[in-house]
């Protein structure tokens, strides 16, 4: 825990980039490691192989986010 | 040879109370043998320096820079110079430790500082002549962002990675991890020297990633030691310094070409590029790279440090490209042209280096300069 609040930027085109004390959990309400990552990179694109984490993958299929 | 960790650096010899002072004689000066050898002039006089007392050696060292500018003078390209670069790691080596293992007086000895320099001025010069700037974007950081994901895009056709994935051999698993442990030994440490030269927004960002490189507080999650942990998994010495030998002179240029960003205030753009063009090729080749430690029949103890880039580095190019890189434009929208040149210098640089290992492996050849030490292997 960082007593920081969770800030989420929309990455244009990729992940959602989540900071701070955001609890991330299985629908079950289990915890999802962070692997010990303050930062972590949630996928957005559907294509990762390790979600919820974005791999890169978003980069080679080209995904927009259009925003 | 295997399972030899990279601890902390044996004690002065000399004691506290003489520590402002150069080691009374000689022979209280600390010194262990490379474990490497000179590849020409300047390298050989400073492994011989290093070897005698600060100084004793430190008074014969007055002719160093000037042999350094004639060698440099000399060298059609300096960026490719086996004499040049491994001075320059030599030099480098004496901040970072664990290179060659000699007194700490030696780390700002002015004669050697003098050559670093020198060496550093004409590596610039040469990295400028060969690499060339990219299109500049607005200095603004999604566009920033937005211009370093563009020019680091995954392109299709054979690569380093996608070998390994699919067709190396153990042996040449091996070789790659030679390759790449000259900087990944010493994995984020090119990028720390950078901190304090850096303000703001773009300090926050480095340090967010170097948290994160250093294991959050954890030394086994540090990613220099997950990769030193490989090496041995692989029978591989994991001592810096043991495979420098076998090392071209282009991949060492990788390697001083970061700490050189890093460590001059002046090219605190080129360091911000560098690092976040390298971050951004990180993610999709080491998911290659761990597929192929599989395929080899390795597991995950190995394979780990490939699989936490997959990770990792998917937050990093994030946090690099919009706030370091794209933070330190909006702050010093002068530096934008070096930061678009730092990111260019990783790919190009990095990619001779590449390109001349694929190459090799497959003409059938070793990808190293000379077979790996008998006896630092399995
Ligand atoms: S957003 Fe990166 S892999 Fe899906």
């Amino acid at each position: 825990m960082t007593g920081r609040p969770p800030t989420i930027i929309a990455c244009p085109n990729g992940p959602l980039l989540v900071r701070g004390d955001a609890a991330l959990e299985t629908p079950d309400g289990e915890p999802i490691d962070r692997h010990g990552r303050n930062t972590v990179a949630l996928c957005r694109c559907g294509a990762s192989a390790i979600k919820p984490f974005c791999d890169g993958t978003h980069k080679m299929t080209g995904f927009r986010s259009d925003d | 040879m295997s399972g030899v960790a990279t601890g902390p650096s044996m004690g002065r010899v000399n004691s506290p109370a003489a520590s402002t002072a150069v080691p009374a004689t000689p022979s209280q000066a600390r010194y262990e043998p490379p474990r490497f050898s000179a590849r020409g002039p300047i390298s050989s006089a400073l492994l011989e320096a290093l070897g005698r007392g600060i100084r004793e050696a430190g008074e014969s060292l007055g002719g160093l820079e000037h042999s350094t500018r004639e060698a440099i003078a000399a060298s059609p390209d300096v960026i490719r110079d086996d004499d040049l670069q491994l001075s320059l790691l030599i030099l480098h080596g004496l901040h970072y430790g664990g290179v060659v293992d000699s007194d700490d007086d030696w780390e700002w000895h002015p004669a050697l500082v003098a050559a670093r320099v020198a060496i550093e001025r004409a590596f610039e010069a040469e990295l400028r002549r060969q690499v060339p700037v990219p299109e500049l974007p607005n200095p603004s950081s999604e566009d920033v962002a937005a211009a370093l994901f563009e020019l680091t895009k995954p392109t299709p056709g054979p690569s380093l990675s996608r070998y390994v994935a699919r067709k190396a051999s153990e042996e040449q698993l091996r070789e790659y991890l030679v390759l790449r442990s000259i900087y990944t030994l010493k994995e984020a440490d090119a990028q720390t020297w950078a901190v304090p030269r850096l303000q703001g927004r773009a300090k926050a960002a480095l340090m967010e990633i170097q948290t994160d490189e250093y294991g959050a507080g954890d030394p086994e999650r540090m990613h220099s030691a997950i990769f030193a942990r490989a090496m041995r998994g692989l029978g591989l010495d994991d001592r810096y310094g043991t495979y420098i030998d076998c090392v071209p002179a282009v991949t060492i240029a990788s390697f001083t070409m970061m700490t050189m960003f890093g460590f001059n205030r002046s090219l605190r753009g080129a360091t911000a590029g560098h690092f976040s063009a390298y971050e951004m090729t990180s993610s999709i080749p080491n998911r290659y790279l761990a597929q192929g430690v599989r395929r080899l029949g390795f597991g995950d103890d190995i394979a780990w440090y490939f699989d936490e880039h997959v990770e990792a580095d998917s937050v990093h190019e994030q946090i690099a490209g919009r706030d370091l890189s794209g933070g330190l434009a909006e702050a010093e929208p002068s530096l934008l042209a070096d930061i678009m040149w730092g990111a260019n210098c990783s790919l190009i640089v990095d990619g001779w280096g590449s390109a001349e290992a694929l190459a090799c492996w497959e003409a059938g050849r070793s990808a190293l300069r000379m077979p790996l030490p008998s006896g630092a292997e399995r």
